[in-house]
């Protein structure tokens, strides 16, 4: 961790992709709403991405 | 790409393509922003007699080592694009309007207060078992399938909802999947009865409440006209406490009316909600409750507003889960879910009373993008791949967008009811997705045990 520039640790994008896309991960406008959709806000079902 | 904003005080940099969120002091929050501008030895020029030569030095020793690591300044991870091939659309999760009717009026409703513009009709049975068939079939190898009872309201049509639950359960078992049912409920049929079969089935629940009385009675009224604020707070106050009580939301709509929505959330808050989603009305601009431009700077305070409250609760040991507000980083969704988002039109369908195939609830009764039917079980190949198109690096303002990965693009029906195009999203609406993005990543750094 830096003293200027503190970082939060999390997958990055390219991580993601190496692993990812197994598409077992839920649609979004199913959670809350149906008008507006976030994604960013869902966790990734495949426990193996990581 | 980067984006980098203040909330309160704190400096947060958000770097783009890697999807990290990075806290920075002042010194760095200026070098940062510059850094792409600037040359080193300029950044030192400009920066050395303010901040001192060393602290100046240490920044730009850890900006190249963040780099380095792929964490700032990260290049683009589908750099020039993709293409994504034309492919059968894998449907994986539906939304079955039980009922085209409904028990309320309310003002802002799409659905044409229930009928979808057309009949008010109920789903029979037997298009529901073969809308749930060919969900089953036309999910391939994937495991987890979702259905939603939509409407409407689809306790309208509650014994061919109970059939559903039953019947897709037993398929999904024979099929080897896992079904996973949400019910989306104006509250006023959901008795005690069917809070004990969500329990007992696992059914998530969706229930709307729009918040303070007078904001809801005043777009969620009867067919008489009268208000339903107090069946409806009754009802979700009862369900809430229950033993029943599982996966849910309790959601509102914010309109022109109340821009002070934060005092709907914090409303829902004292009724002992604490899974809260409020969210912004779509209409067209004919009307007198849609969101205008001019709002934008309220809305925009509001949510600072609102932030600032689901901090505290979070402080106080009572949080709060605002829906829009969650950002998922260790984790989030893959790169391939992040380009078209909802999926709607690919992997997600709408079903229609009838039978009939839609992109989403949306689309509903819009003949021209009617995508077949249950019965023969086909699925619009031609529909489906526009909408595959139809992702962030086939659209302008999303390729330069610095919440595109989060985001994923908007909402189609949206671009295409204020653009009249899938690859133009409703500019309004991006603005308050950014917003919120700024408020959830704010959430979680001050929320991160390690800064606070
Ligand atoms: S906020 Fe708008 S421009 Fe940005 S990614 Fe979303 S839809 Fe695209
Ligand atoms: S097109 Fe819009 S309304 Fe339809 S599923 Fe996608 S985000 Fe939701």
């Amino acid at each position: 961790m830096g003293k200027h520039i503190k970082t939060l640790s999390g997958r990055t994008l390219q991580e993601s992709m190496r692993k990812g896309g197994c598409g077992e991960c839920r649609t979004s406008c199913q959670s809350a709403c149906k008008t507006s959709c976030t994604v960013g806000n869902q966790a990734c079902e495949n426990r193996n991405n990581k | 790409m980067i984006h980098a904003y203040t909330f309160d005080g704190t400096n947060i940099v958000f770097d783009v393509n890697s999807n990290q969120v990075h806290v920075v002091d002042e010194p760095s929050f200026n070098l940062i922003k510059d850094y792409e501008t600037l040359a080193v030895n300029e950044l030192k020029a400009k920066y050395g007699p303010v901040y001192g030569t060393a602290v100046v030095e240490e920044i730009l020793e850890e900006i190249a080592e963040l780099k380095d690591k792929g964490l700032l300044f990260s290049a683009d991870p589908l750099a020039g694009g993709i293409t994504l091939p034309e492919r059968e659309p894998m449907v994986k999760a539906l939304c079955l309007h039980l009922a085209h009717d409904c028990n309320l009026r309310c003002r802002y409703c799409f659905a044409g207060q229930g009928d979808f513009g057309g009949d008010r009709g109920l789903m029979p049975a037997d298009v529901g078992r073969k809308a749930l068939d060919l969900l089953l079939a036309a999910s391939g190898s994937r495991r987890h399938v979702e259905v939603d009872f939509f409407g409407g309201e689809p306790l309208l049509n509650r014994p061919v909802m109970l059939e559903l639950v039953d019947y897709g359960q037993v398929k999904a078992r024979e099929a080897g999947k896992e079904i996973k049912f949400t019910l989306t409920t104006n509250t006023l049929l959901f008795d005690l009865d069917l809070q004990r079969f969500v329990g007992e089935n696992n059914l998530a629940v969706v229930l709307s409440i729009d918040g303070r009385p007078g904001v809801h009675d005043r777009m969620r009224p009867t067919p008489a006209g009268k208000g339903s604020y107090g069946r409806v707070a009754e009802r979700v106050v009862q369900f809430i406490n229950s033993p029943y009580v599982g996966e849910h939301y309790v959601r509102g709509t914010f309109t022109r009316h109340n821009l002070d929505f934060s005092e709907d959330v914090r409303h829902l808050a004292e009724l002992g909600c604490r899974k809260i989603s409020v969210e912004p009305v779509v209409a067209g601009a004919g009307t007198d409750y849609a969101l205008r431009d001019e709002d934008v700077p309220e809305i925009m305070l509001e949510y600072e507003k609102l932030t600032r409250f689901i901090l505290e609760n979070h402080q106080n040991g009572n949080p709060i889960d605002f829906f829009h507000f969650n950002v998922e980083l260790e984790e989030g969704p893959c790169l391939a879910k992040r380009l078209t988002g909802c999926s709607a039109g690919l992997e997600y369908l709408a079903v229609s009373p009838q039978g009939d195939l839609y992109p989403c609830h949306q689309f509903v009764g819009r003949d021209e993008y009617k995508m077949g039917t249950v019965f023969n079980g086909a699925v619009d190949k031609k529909t489906a791949y526009l909408f595959a198109k139809a992702h962030i690096y086939n659209k302008n303002a999303c390729k330069n967008c610095w919440a595109k990965f989060n985001c994923s693009g908007g909402c189609h029906a949206n671009a295409l009811a204020f653009n009249n195009s899938l690859l133009e999203p409703y500019r309004l609406g991006c603005i308050l997705a950014r917003k919120r993005l700024e408020c959830a990543l704010y959430l979680k750094v001050m929320l991160n045990k390690s800064y606070t």
